[in-house]
């Protein structure tokens, strides 16, 4: 199996995924985030659910010396907490909260036609491809 | 709590874990969806095709589930608009300013333990929660 080919499995069932728990869906996961007003848990039990496989699944894999088609692990290996990531973490949930739409369901529900869809998307990739490209050119010499 | 839905958000979480556990599996790789479309730009040569074959996958999951019923890709916008494009900017630099989004902190990242993830993690939630209120007391939401 090539590695595009699994990573298309991959993407297949992460789309399916937030289909059933109606992810895509913003108003519904504004529901999530809407705690003093009319409360809807469900993205709770969807990252619930997620972790249900995740957990035993990564410390299985955690004891294996390679996958199954690369030939190491990309674990993530950064463990400070510094202000660039509580200062992303602030911007990302600010966004996320005036639309209801983090970056998979935003890809996700393209296939929905909506105008809206599109606005949020491409302003998405606009600030992804220009904060790396600033870090890009500041790193420079 | 009417639109509470338990049992399709386990299922659809189920789903989204299974997607992850795959990916480190066999491509060894965190199913961070910020983290993947940055690399898109950022990754080395060789490592940019299979990150596009999993947005394929990502966006005809949804395609093929409103196959088989078509109320599944029936979306609703709380916002649109200025206000809208404004959160997809502060979305993208703030995903990828602290290293994450929901998938790669909120399910990888604390399915490994990570206190990087965790505190990112209830950040992103605290300030949602937090914006939301804001939109609510301001009129903003139906």
């Amino acid at each position: 199996m090539s590695r595009s080919f699994s990573a298309l499995i991959a993407g297949l069932l992460f789309g399916i995924g937030l289909t059933l728990s109606a992810m895509l869906n913003p108003a519904k996961v504004i529901g999530f985030l809407d705690l003093f007003g009319n409360w809807d848990p469900s993205l709770a039990f969807v990252m619930g659910g997620a972790l249900l496989v995740t957990l035993p699944g990564y410390f299985i894999l955690r004891k294996k010396e390679k996958p199954l088609l690369e030939t190491q692990f990309f674990w993530p290996e950064a463990t400070q907490i510094d202000a660039k990531l509580i200062g992303g973490a602030v911007l990302f949930g600010i966004g996320w909260g005036l639309s209801g739409l983090c970056p998979g369901p935003a890809i996700a529900g393209i296939g929905a036609l909506n105008v809206n869809s599109f606005i949020f998307l491409g302003a998405m990739i606009v600030g992804v491809f220009g904060y790396i490209l600033a870090i890009k050119s500041n790193t420079k010499p | 709590m009417e639109n509470f839905t338990p049992v399709t958000a386990t299922f659809g979480g189920i789903l989204i874990g299974l997607s992850a556990l795959w990916l480190m599996a066999a491509n060894g790789r965190i199913a961070g969806i910020s983290g993947l479309l940055g690399g898109i730009m950022g990754a080395p040569k060789g490592e940019t095709r299979w990150r596009v074959w999993f947005f394929v996958g990502l966006i005809a999951g949804p395609l093929v589930m409103s196959l088989i019923r078509k109320d599944f890709l029936d979306i609703q916008f709380p916002v649109s608009g200025a206000l809208l494009a404004l959160a997809g900017i502060l979305v993208g630099i703030g995903t990828q300013m602290g290293s994450g989004c929901t998938s790669g902190h909120g399910v990888c990242g604390i399915a490994r333990f990570s206190a990087r993830s965790i505190v990112a993690t209830i950040t992103f939630m605290a300030a949602g929660i937090i914006t939301v209120a804001i939109l609510r007391a301001a009129g903003g939401l139906s």
